[in-house]
C-alpha cells in the first residue's frame, strides 16, 4: 500500500483542510492526476498523486483540517505497474521538497487475517475505512456490514465537529491575511538562517527586446510574448552550466535533476505567490509564454496544483517596467539562490569607444553563501548576460 | 461606437483587470498602469480584451501611443476612423 498524505507546499505550511475528493475509493489513478483539493494559506490547492494504482481508502472526510503528513488516502500499486513505481524510487529519495512523502507499506498481517463478510469488505473499501479499525461483533469475531455501517457513522460524527472550512470566513479578506502569513514566515525563517551574498550585472537587453519585437509583429496578440519569458528561458539555460544554484540546502547541498522556475506573482490584494513553471531548460520561450498564460491568472485566483507549489528549484523575481531598477531577492528556502530582474530602461551605454542609447536591465543574484561562492555567482550573472545577447538561440 | 461607448468599454475591462480600482476615477492625463497599479501581464491581458470587443490590435510599437486614457481613446478612434 502506498500512503498518501498531506503534502507541505513550502517550508511554512503546517496544516490544510481537506476540501473536496476528486477521486473515489475504487478509481485508478497515475502519476499527476490530481486526487483532492486542499485548502491552505496559499489558496485552494489541486493535490497531484505521483504513483500509480487504484485508490483503496480515502481515510479523511472532506471538510477535515489536518497536519501536513497525515495520511489522507492508500493506493493500491497495481501488479503491471509496480515496477515503474520501483524504478521511480531512487529519484523520489533525492527529490527533497516532492509535495507528497510516499513510502510502500506492507500490509499489515493483522489486516491480511481480518475476517469480514465479502459485503462488509466492499461497503468499508467503498466508504473508505479500515477494517483493521473495527471490532467485529459477528461469528469469531468476523466483522458484519452492520459492524461497517456503524464504523462509517461513527467515523461521520467524529469528524464533522472540526468541519471548519473557510468558506464560512470572509473570504478574500482571510486570503490576503493568510499569504501575508506565509510570506512572513518564509522570509523570517530566510533571514535567520541563510547567509545570503548578492551580485549585480547590468544587461544590455537591446538586441533581446528586438528580437522579441520582431517575433512578436509576426503573431497574433494573443500569442504575444513577454520579455519576462525570455529572461526565463535564459535563466533556465544558464543554469544548466550552474547546477550548484539549482539545489536546495538540506543538510548540504542537493543538485536537483530539473530546472524548475518559481516566478514571483504579486497578488492584487498584497503578497506574493510562487508558481513553478517545470523544465524550463526544455521549453520553448513560447511554451514558457504558455505557461505564464496559464499559471498567472490562476495564481491570482488562488487556484495552483501542488507540484506547482513545492517543486521550484530557484526563484526569478521580474519587477517589470516603471518600478524600482534593481531588486535584491531574499532565497525562499530551501532553494539556494533567487534570480532578481529590475525594471528596464533606456541609458547611455559605452562600447568600443563609443556611446550610445540601450535598454539596461539590471540582474542581481541573491546566493546562499553556504552553498556557493561569489566566484560561482558571478559566473553565472556572465553567462545569462551572454544569453541574453544571442535570444535566437535560446 | 462614439467616444463615450469606446471610454466605457476601456472602463469595463480595465475593473475586470484590476476589479479594487475605480477605472472612472482615471484622469485623462494620468498613466494607466502606474494609477491602477497592472503590470505588464495584465497589461497585456487587457490589449487583448480591447482586441476581441472592439476588433483592434495595438502593435508593440504603439504602446506608447497608449498610455493614458486621453490618448488610448484617441488612438483607438483614429484606428476605427472615428472623427472627434
Amino acid at each position: 500500500m502506498i500512503e498518501f498524505k498531506m503534502p507541505s507546499l513550502g517550508a511554512d505550511m503546517e496544516a490544510g483542510t481537506l476540501i473536496e475528493w476528486r477521486k473515489k475509493s475504487g478509481d485508478t489513478v497515475k502519476r499527476g492526476d490530481i486526487i483532492a483539493e486542499v485548502e491552505t494559506q496559499k489558496g485552494l490547492i489541486e493535490v497531484e498523486v505521483f504513483d500509480e494504482g487504484i485508490v483503496s481508502e480515502l481515510l479523511i472526510k472532506e471538510g477535515t483540517k489536518v497536519p501536513v503528513g497525515t495520511i489522507l488516502a492508500l493506493i493500491n500499486p497495481n501488479e503491471n505497474v509496480l515496477e515503474t513505481t520501483k524504478e521511480a524510487l531512487p529519484e523520489k529519495i533525492e527529490i527533497v521538497i516532492q509535495p507528497t512523502e510516499e513510502k510502500i507499506v506492507e500490509k499489515t498481517i493483522e489486516e491480511l487475517h481480518i475476517k469480514a463478510s465479502p459485503l462488509a469488505k466492499r461497503i468499508a473499501s467503498e466508504n473508505g475505512i479500515a477494517l483493521s479499525k473495527i471490532q467485529g461483533t459477528g461469528e469469531e469475531g468476523a466483522i458484519t456490514k452492520e459492524d461497517v455501517e456503524n464504523a462509517i457513522a461513527q467515523r461521520d460524527k467524529i469528524v464533522e465537529i472540526p468541519n471548519e472550512t473557510i468558506e464560512t470566513k470572509e473570504k478574500s479578506e482571510f486570503k490576503i491575511e493568510s499569504i501575508r502569513a506565509a510570506v512572513a514566515a518564509a522570509m523570517s525563517k530566510s533571514n535567520r538562517e541563510i547567509p545570503h551574498y548578492y551580485l549585480e550585472k547590468q544587461i544590455d537587453m537591446t538586441k533581446s527586446l528586438n528580437w522579441l519585437l520582431e517575433k512578436n509583429r509576426q503573431i497574433p496578440i494573443q500569442k504575444r510574448i513577454l520579455p519576462a519569458a525570455l529572461l526565463i528561458k535564459a535563466v533556465a539555460k544558464s543554469l544548466v552550466d550552474y547546477p550548484d544554484l539549482n539545489s536546495v540546502w538540506e543538510n548540504g547541498l542537493q543538485r536537483k535533476k530539473e530546472i524548475n522556475i518559481g516566478f514571483v506573482v504579486s497578488l492584487r490584494g498584497g503578497g506574493i505567490i510562487v508558481p513553478a513553471i517545470h523544465n524550463a531548460d526544455s521549453k520553448s520561450v513560447e511554451e514558457i509564454m504558455e505557461a505564464l498564460n496559464d499559471i498567472i491568472p490562476r495564481a491570482r485566483a488562488m487556484k495552483l496544483r501542488s507540484s506547482e507549489l513545492s517543486d521550484s528549484t530557484i526563484t526569478i523575481t521580474n519587477l517589470g517596467e516603471g518600478g524600482a531598477d534593481v531588486v535584491y531577492g531574499i532565497i525562499y528556502p530551501p532553494q539556494v539562490a533567487i534570480i532578481g530582474f529590475g525594471s528596464s530602461s533606456e541609458q547611455p551605454f559605452a562600447e568600443n569607444g563609443m556611446l550610445g542609447i540601450r535598454t539596461l536591465l539590471n540582474a542581481t543574484l541573491s546566493g546562499d553563501h553556504r552553498a556557493t561562492d561569489g566566484l560561482y555567482g558571478s559566473g553565472f550573472l556572465a553567462t545569462l548576460n551572454k544569453k541574453l545577447q544571442n535570444p535566437e538561440l535560446l | 461606437m462614439n467616444q463615450d461607448e469606446i471610454t466605457k468599454t476601456i472602463f469595463q475591462l480595465l475593473k475586470q483587470i484590476a476589479p479594487e480600482t475605480e477605472p472612472s476615477n482615471l484622469l485623462p492625463d494620468e498613466n494607466i498602469r502606474e494609477a491602477l497599479n497592472i503590470d505588464s501581464f495584465d497589461s497585456l491581458q487587457f490589449l487583448v480584451s480591447l482586441d476581441e470587443k472592439l476588433g483592434i490590435e495595438i502593435p508593440e510599437e504603439d504602446y506608447g501611443k497608449t498610455t493614458t486614457l486621453k490618448n488610448l481613446v484617441e488612438y483607438i478612434m483614429s484606428r476605427m476612423k472615428i472623427s472627434l
